[in-house]
């Protein structure tokens, strides 16, 4: 999917998500394939009672069964294609969704890791969608889809990044690996203020559930 | 002849394949057998192990190539039909199980000391059939068999009350 328009300037808080773009030839090869995001003014810290207890009701609802079938639900089934698509193994690289089951299962509940991360996982566990959150400070422009580019790096990792490989970039560099590591300097950290909180979008996931969780997200941070 | 094998080079009968729509089939039928084998996983869990592991064809994310793409789908079609071979095994062992205990329930005597469980049936919960004799001893030298049914899953109190 390509979108296509300008970014608009961010005054306070703006819940319409943009839309990012996807290289030609990636959204030749994948249709469907798209990136949305939603920038917030946050700051990571300690997650509020409300947040934790949400956490703990939504460990409730999962159990060993339920994370078995999870696979075959419509939008963590099209995470977990794309990934084979794009050659990960994903019982070995997991999708957001099957990564935090997983983690219920091994610690007997989802644990609190602060803020943003706890905002993501709630809207990922309500919705099933991948999301990841970047120091909007540090972006510049609009964020896409792209394969890297000949002798191209990526801060904070050692040597370049092999040809073709799948990353998201602002319109400067890379930013960080398509469901990967992300950029030294560009993850949400202790002195972030504001953050891009970033939906991937795969064939099979519907619109509707990328602006729902992009939502949830950003209204969990506020 | 040298006619035709001058034509067959020229090059103007060189024909450049357009391979995006053979990955884009690759791909479709990577996610049909992706589904399957999720299905049948999810059909073996809590009654028979299901292989059901690709390995990864690439370290980090990227477009594969045609040659890639059939790995990749031939693997997961081999898994898709290991695990349907797994699955139809399990199911004759359950059938077998079935009858076995049908036969037990009829003549315990024939069965002593026989026991099968819930799992071997490929059923959800603990608890077994279990061929004993009555009164102990007396009922083993009197030939008095029955088959007694467990009182299924130990209750969490019970469990907490072991683990104090």
């Amino acid at each position: 999917m390509i979108a296509m328009g300008s970014a608009k300037p961010q005054i306070g808080w703006d819940p319409s998500p943009e839309q990012g773009w996807v290289a030609p030839h990636l959204a030749t090869e994948f249709p469907g394939l798209g990136i949305a995001w939603i920038e917030v003014d946050a700051r990571p810290g300690r997650s509020p009672g409300p947040v934790r207890q949400r956490l703990r009701g939504l460990s409730d609802r999962f159990y060993g069964a339920q994370v078995i079938r999870l696979r075959e639900q419509p939008i963590p089934w099209a995470y977990r294609v794309f990934f084979r698509q794009i050659g990960l193994d994903p019982d070995r690289t997991r999708t957001p969704i099957e990564q935090l089951a997983f983690d219920r299962l091994h610690d007997g509940a989802f644990k609190s890791h602060g803020l943003p991360a706890d905002a993501l996982n709630v809207a990922t566990i309500e919705t099933g969608v991948a999301l990841r959150a970047f120091d909007a400070d540090r972006l510049e422009g609009r964020l896409c889809i792209r394969d890297s580019g000949p002798g191209e790096g990526m801060p904070g990792r050692p040597g370049e990044l092999a040809q073709g490989t799948l990353i998201v970039a602002d319109e400067r560099r890379p930013v960080g690996l398509l469901f990967g590591e992300t950029a030294e300097g560009y993850a949400a950290e202790a002195e972030s203020r504001r953050l891009s909180v970033v939906a991937i979008q795969v064939n099979g996931v519907p619109q509707i559930a990328v602006a729902e969780a992009l939502w949830m997200a950003a209204a969990t941070l506020r | 002849m040298p006619d035709l094998l001058a034509r067959e080079s020229s090059p103007a009968l060189l024909v450049e394949v357009d391979e995006r729509l053979a990955r884009a089939e690759l791909r479709r039928q990577i996610g049909r057998l992706e589904r399957e084998l999720s299905a049948l996983l999810a059909e073996g869990f809590g009654r028979v192990a299901v292989e059901h592991r690709v390995e990864a064809v690439v370290a980090e994310p990227r477009v594969l190539d045609l040659g890639e793409l059939e790995r990749l789908r031939d693997e997961l079609a081999e898994r898709v039909a290991d695990a349907r071979g797994t699955l139809r095994e399990q199911e004759r062992i359950e059938v077998d199980n079935q009858e076995l205990l049908r036969r037990m329930i009829a003549a315990p005597a024939d069965y002593k000391w026989v026991r099968v469980s819930r799992d071997d049936l490929g059923l959800p919960g603990c608890g077994h059939w279990h061929s004993r004799p009555r009164l102990g001893p007396i009922g083993m030298l009197m030939g008095w068999w029955r088959v007694k049914v467990s009182s299924g899953c130990p209750l969490a109190g019970r469990l907490a009350a072991v683990e104090q």
